[in-house]
């Protein structure tokens, strides 16, 4: 019994150091992205720039690709279910609202999460291992201002306009299913989707995003710094930024989920 | 080099460090002066890269102090400690290269981001070091592209790019085959005679550091055992250092010019 309690007490405290650490990367990235601008310290443009094309424009393909399946996927399901009422015409509606409002942000997450999560740890847990980072510091160089800023700006820029191109993948995919199988033409599957959605889905969609952004750079660069004994270390590191950094979407999406619904 | 202070250039007194509940470094006690080669001889495990870590602060100790030149820099704000860095330079185990640059950007880095000098500056003084350590030409190779005791040598390049006073060396001729490491010793031999540096060698290869040393300590499991000249450790008689001399008879000769010249003739 005492063994259980001391085990639940180790692992509360360890995911309590953990938070903080993420805490302490956070305030230190923020500072050095909005506050020391204004007081001559540059921020590393060329690099941000780098880290977009690498993490945004780079994962434009496979973001829409995957929104576009999910789209038709939606499409049939909803379908399926609104066909014993006769309710058809409203799958248009259904994949539009669901799809700015949650997928797109979601699926956009956890897809980024897998690409650029684990790029961040793998780029940073190298550094750690092979002394880099250690050099930096030696030269004087702040590491979260060198490594950490580039790819946050990134994600700040990138996360809500690969949400916008999932978003619209995503009603496209439900349109061609809306067209093709419900006998709709292409102006009503248009005048059903402009009339379902509101402003509000949208930009609730794009709120989530940028959080969703912050968790990916903060876990990916938190894992690759604390990555300890050599390559093996950075694999594993790698692996947990991915499981901690979706664990964190998904429950910083009920939240948010939860504080829009009762606020609107 | 003039200097305006008196004493010793690095003073570490009384240095206590734990890794959680082990005590890796206990009451280290050293003197480096200025303008000697120090060398740190001791097995692997025994608290010499700690040390290390800590005369450039990247680790702070449990207890204790070290001063480079009159300053604290364990008690000291990092800001000002950040004026004392520019003048220490660190060759890393692994040298430590940014592999996403090319040896010159990694060179000229430090330049680069610390100095307000002209680009056409940097560029002749990053050429003038990586002359200085025998890399011309490869300014434009990437890391991964360079052996091991080249990448050695660039990364030397940068730890000078800054004309550091103090000079430190971690394991510089682990990893590499004896014919390569005797040219990293030759080229710290080169420094230490063109630029009257403070030079610090954590290595655990005994025939290196009879070679470039002014005086070693010897430490073994986070303690220092003995300090001296390289005739007085030779003669020491504490059991650990002739232990620790004897574990490799062949070595206990040394000459140092005979030494080089059999070892360069083949190489370099
Ligand atoms: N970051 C660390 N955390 C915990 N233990 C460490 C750490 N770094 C080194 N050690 C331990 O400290 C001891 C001394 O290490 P080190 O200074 O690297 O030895 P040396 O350079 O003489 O081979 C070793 O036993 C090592 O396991
Ligand atoms: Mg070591």
């Amino acid at each position: 019994m005492t063994g259980v309690l001391a085990l639940i007490g180790r692992n509360t405290l360890a995911f309590l150091r953990y938070l903080s650490g993420l805490y302490d990367l956070t305030s230190e990235a923020v500072y050095w992205t909005f506050v020391a601008p204004f007081k001559g310290r540059e921020i590393k443009w060329d690099n941000a720039f780098h880290q977009m094309v690498l993490a945004g424009v780079n994962s434009i393909p496979i973001v829409s690709l995957i929104s576009l399946f999910i789209g038709v996927v939606l499409g049939l399901q909803g379908a399926y279910q609104l066909e014993k009422f006769g309710a058809t015409y409203y799958v248009t509606a259904l994949v539009g609202v669901s799809m700015t409002r949650e997928l797109g942000p979601l699926i956009t997450a956890i897809i980024i999460a897998g690409r650029s999560g684990s790029a961040f740890a793998a780029e940073i847990g190298t550094m750690k291992v092979s002394e880099e980072i250690d050099a930096l510091e030696v030269m004087g160089l702040n590491i979260v201002r060198y490594l950490v800023v580039p790819k946050y700006l990134a994600l700040l820029v990138m996360m809500p306009c690969l949400t916008l191109v999932s978003d619209l993948a995503g009603i496209l995919g439900g349109g061609i299913f809306e067209i093709y199988q419900l006998d709709q033409t292409f102006a009503m599957f248009l005048s059903a989707t402009r009339d379902a959605l509101v402003m509000r889905d949208i930009t609730t969609g794009l709120i989530k995003s940028l959080v969703f952004g912050l968790i990916i750079t903060e876990v990916g660069c938190y894992e690759g710094f604390t990555v300890r004994g050599g390559a093996e270390g950075v694999g594993k590191s790698t692996t947990s930024a991915v499981v901690v950094s979706i664990f964190l979407i998904i429950f910083a999406d009920v939240v948010f989920t939860a504080i829009f619904y009762y606020t609107s | 080099m003039a200097h305006d202070f008196e004493g010793p250039m690095i003073r570490v007194v009384d240095l206590v460090t734990y890794y959680g509940e082990r005590r890796i470094l206990n009451r280290v006690n050293l003197d480096i002066q200025a303008g000697e080669t120090m060398v740190i001889l001791g097995g692997s495990g025994t608290g010499k890269s700690t040390l290390i870590r800590h005369i450039i602060r990247l680790e702070l100790p449990t207890s204790g102090h070290i001063f480079i030149k009159t300053h604290d820099i364990c008690h000291m704000p990092e800001e000002r400690f950040d004026l004392l860095r520019h003048k220490i330079g660190m060759l890393f185990q692994s040298a430590a290269l940014f592999n996403s640059m090319t040896i010159e950007e990694n060179v000229s880095l430090p330049l680069c981001e610390l100095t307000q000098l002209e680009d056409s500056t940097i560029r002749i003084m990053t050429r003038i070091k990586l002359d200085l350590v025998g890399l011309n030409g490869f300014e434009n190779y990437m890391p991964a592209q360079l052996s091991g005791g080249m990448k050695k040598r660039a990364g030397l390049a940068r730890a000078l790019a800054m004309d550091p006073e103090i000079l430190l060396f971690d394991e510089p001729s682990a990893g590499l085959d004896p014919v390569t490491a005797a040219g990293i010793d030759a080229l710290i031999l080169k420094l230490k005679r063109a630029f009257r540096m403070t030079i610090v060698v954590v290595t655990h290869e005994m025939a290196s550091a009879f070679l470039i040393a002014d005086r070693i300590t010897v430490m073994d499991r986070g303690e220092v055992i003995a300090v001296g000249t390289p005739d007085e450790i030779k003669a020491s008689t504490h059991p650990k250092v002739q232990q620790f001399l004897n574990r490799t008879p062949e070595e206990e000769a040394i000459d140092a010019q005979a030494y080089l010249r059999t070892l360069t003739q083949s190489g370099e």
